[in-house]
């Protein structure tokens, strides 16, 4: 049994190695770009005094909500965030948390569609997204560096990969929860698939798949803080300063950020997900 | 009239291979034969039918009898097995995805059991539905949703989404949804089955009312004997996928092919309650040999619109007198209607059981006169007025329950 081992470590990074040899230029490449994305959002989104950013970021919760609390609990939250010193941070870790977001909601939702339409992708994807969620976190991490080297990019990739799942998920599962009838109803009258998707299912799935939408938004979130480990910046950065410089209340401080933030996504999402359910 | 829809030997069977099941049932099977041999569902089995243009095909069964397996093969909502759905000389089953989108936007309006409206369009926006997939501009087809939205008395909704309608009004839009399109084949599938029975009988009503006006070709189906009376002007009785019955009520409820229907009519046992004074209905002109000539006979004919009247003597019910013989008489100037009296017709007492009324209405042309002991005309039961007569007694009856 020791001597004979099956070679899954190995073949799978020879796949990678062959990955790298024959593309890493393109997706450097790409690294690059999307890099200089993200620094002028940051730079954009840091431009102006940090309160005019918080005020900014309360009004639009509380258009959303309609909320009070919500945006008291967001100014006050924000401003506590800025008080303790990491304004800044928290700006490149909101950067990171909606490019990846928007990434995982472009290639997700098609593919989530995708599932739910034909019977032989969906088993194909199905079990890839199990495999997805069950992998730790951290193993994304590795192969992102050879492709897009240390740093945002490589982080936004393994959040990308980690945080896409329940948009896939709640997509499909929000298009095959559409009341069989309904499709009927469309069918008999003549509708076409596409008129049949944008008509029916995704408007009566829109409610479901705003749920995946704060999920993946949640799991991009946490990632975005485990990929400081590979050279993202933001409140992840300050966790994992203060982990190895063994400093307790630093980290403690970047902890209650990152709860911060997700509390106001969180609710913000909630609310908007939830008005886009048809009066029942 | 023509055929518009024409069924010929159609078969849904659900299941793996279904072409065995054809087989079987070709070999004379039943569905609970086929189950148990072979777990094939029979959903229709065998069926042939025509429905004439314009006029209402109420298609009637016990549940599970393949009704509404029935009507989606008509627009493939369902595939069938093999046979043939003929539509204004088209065969449905051969038309390809394409082909049979722009046959269903042309040719099938449907209504749905449970209204199967789209809840997150309002009211307008659902009745829209079809005209939009068309392509048709947002005016125009606004403007036609509206139009059929009046139809079915809902004016002033058009903004309110389903959910905040009662069921009756849902249907309704479910009925305008339909009639937007200018299809000319409804297909409506226990469309007022889930609605309370006097919002039932209303609709019932509304779409008879309708019907005189628009005069769609219309596939109803119903498990309900009443509403098929009502509606139907002609009934296909399903079983188990078999097309056990076709024919108008009269020929239903007075020869029933087989005992499955027999029990069925029996459900209208209500009419062994009811009596024929109960159903009779007021002679609506007679005649009275002692004043009345062939011409005066004629002409109360002509006015009441009948064609045979009741002739009185002294108080008593002395024969009939049709039209054709009255107005014979006339031009050979005859002044009495003696020589043209008719005697084969059928006197029935007050309490006769409405029940033994069918068969002698199916053997004769002539109303049935209802006599008292006197043999004097008490009242007159037609075809028609039976029927009537019997499903709303029902209806009421079973409100009260
Ligand atoms: N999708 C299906 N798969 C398998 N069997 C079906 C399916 N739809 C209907 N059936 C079977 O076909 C028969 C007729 O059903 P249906 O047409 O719905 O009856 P009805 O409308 O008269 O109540 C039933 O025995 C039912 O179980
Ligand atoms: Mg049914």
């Amino acid at each position: 049994m020791a001597d004979f081992r099956i070679p899954i470590g190995d073949s799978i990074e020879a796949t990678i190695d062959f990955f790298v040899d024959n593309f890493a230029f393109i997706t450097k490449a790409f690294a690059e770009v999307t890099e200089n994305g993200i620094e002028i959002l940051v730079s954009v989104m840091t431009f102006s005094h940090p309160i005019v950013l918080i005020l900014l970021i309360t009004a639009l919760a509380y258009y959303l909500t309609k909320s009070y609390g919500l945006g008291v609990f967001t100014l006050l939250g924000l401003l506590l965030i800025w008080n303790m010193g990491l304004w800044d941070p928290t700006v490149s870790t909101l950067a990171l948390v909606l490019i990846s977001t928007l990434f995982a909601i472009i290639i997700g939702v098609p593919l989530g569609i995708l599932a739910s339409i034909s019977t032989i992708s969906y088993r194909i994807i199905m079990p890839i997204l199990d495999f997805m969620q069950t992998m730790p976190a951290f193993v994304y991490l590795i192969p992102a560096i050879p492709f897009f080297g240390l740093g945002p990019v490589a982080a936004i990739f393994s959040t990308v990969i980690f945080s896409m799942p329940p948009a896939i998920r709640l997509t499909c599962l929000g298009i095959k929860q559409v009341p069989s009838e309904l499709v009927e109803a469309a069918d008999a009258f003549g509708s076409s698939k596409a008129q049949k998707l944008f008509k029916l299912q995704l408007p009566i799935a829109t409610p479901t798949i705003m749920a995946g939408i704060n999920q993946t938004i949640m799991l991009a979130l946490s990632m975005v803080v485990i990929a400081a480990m590979i050279g993202a910046k933001g409140l992840g950065g300050e966790v994992w300063k203060a982990i190895q410089r063994l400093q307790p209340g630093r980290g403690f401080e970047a902890g209650i950020g990152i709860v911060i933030v997700a509390i106001i996504l969180d609710r913000i999402m909630q609310r908007v997900g939830g008005k886009s359910k048809p009066a029942v | 009239m023509n055929h518009k829809i024409e069924v010929k030997n159609l078969y849904k069977i659900f299941g793996h291979q279904p072409e065995r099941g054809i087989k079987m049932i070709e070999e004379g099977r039943s569905k609970d034969d086929i189950m148990l041999e072979t777990k094939l569902g029979v959903g229709v089995a065998n069926a042939s039918f025509y429905v004439k243009e314009g006029e209402i095909l109420v298609v009637m069964g016990l549940s599970g009898s393949g009704k509404s397996t029935l009507v989606r093969c008509i627009n493939r909502l369902i595939d069938p097995t093999a046979g043939q759905v003929i539509v204004d000389g088209t065969d449905v089953v051969t038309l390809d995805e394409e082909g049979l989108r722009k046959f269903r936007q042309k040719h099938f309006g449907m209504v749905f059991q449970n209204f199967a409206l789209f809840p997150h369009r309002t009211v307008v926006q659902n009745a829209e539905y079809g005209l939009e997939i068309q392509g048709m501009d947002p005016e125009e087809r606004k403007e036609k949703a509206m139009q059929s939205l009046e139809q079915v008395g809902l004016k002033g909704w058009e903004d309110s989404y389903p959910s905040q309608l009662s069921g009756g009004m849902q249907q309704r839009v479910g009925l305008a949804r339909a009639l937007a399109l200018d299809a000319d084949i409804m297909l409506m599938d226990e469309a007022f089955s889930a609605l309370d029975p006097l919002i039932r009988r209303d609709m019932q009503d509304e779409l008879l009312s309708l019907q005189d006006k628009v005069q769609k070709t219309i596939v109803f189906i119903s498990h309900d004997l009443d509403e098929a009376l009502k509606l139907g002007d002609r009934i296909v009785l399903m079983k188990d996928g078999f097309i056990v019955q076709e024919g108008t009520a009269e020929e239903i409820l007075t020869a029933p092919a087989n005992d499955y229907v027999a029990k069925f009519v029996e459900e209208v046992d209500m009419s062994k309650v009811l009596t024929a004074e109960s159903v009779m209905i007021k002679p609506v002109a007679q005649a009275h040999s002692e004043t009345d000539g062939p011409r005066a006979a004629l002409r109360k004919m002509e006015h009441a619109g009948i064609s045979s009247i009741f002739v009185r003597k002294e108080k008593k019910l002395f024969g009939i007198v049709t039209a054709t013989d009255a107005a014979e008489a006339a031009e050979r100037g005859e002044r009495s209607l003696e020589k043209i009296m008719i005697q084969n017709f059928h006197r029935v007492s007050p309490d006769t059981s409405a029940n033994d009324l069918f068969p002698l209405l199916a053997e004769t042309s002539f109303p049935l006169a209802v006599v008292d002991e006197n043999d004097r005309l008490k009242g007159v039961i037609i075809k028609g007025s039976l029927l009537a007569k019997l499903s709303e007694k029902r209806l009421k009856e079973k409100e009260l329950i």
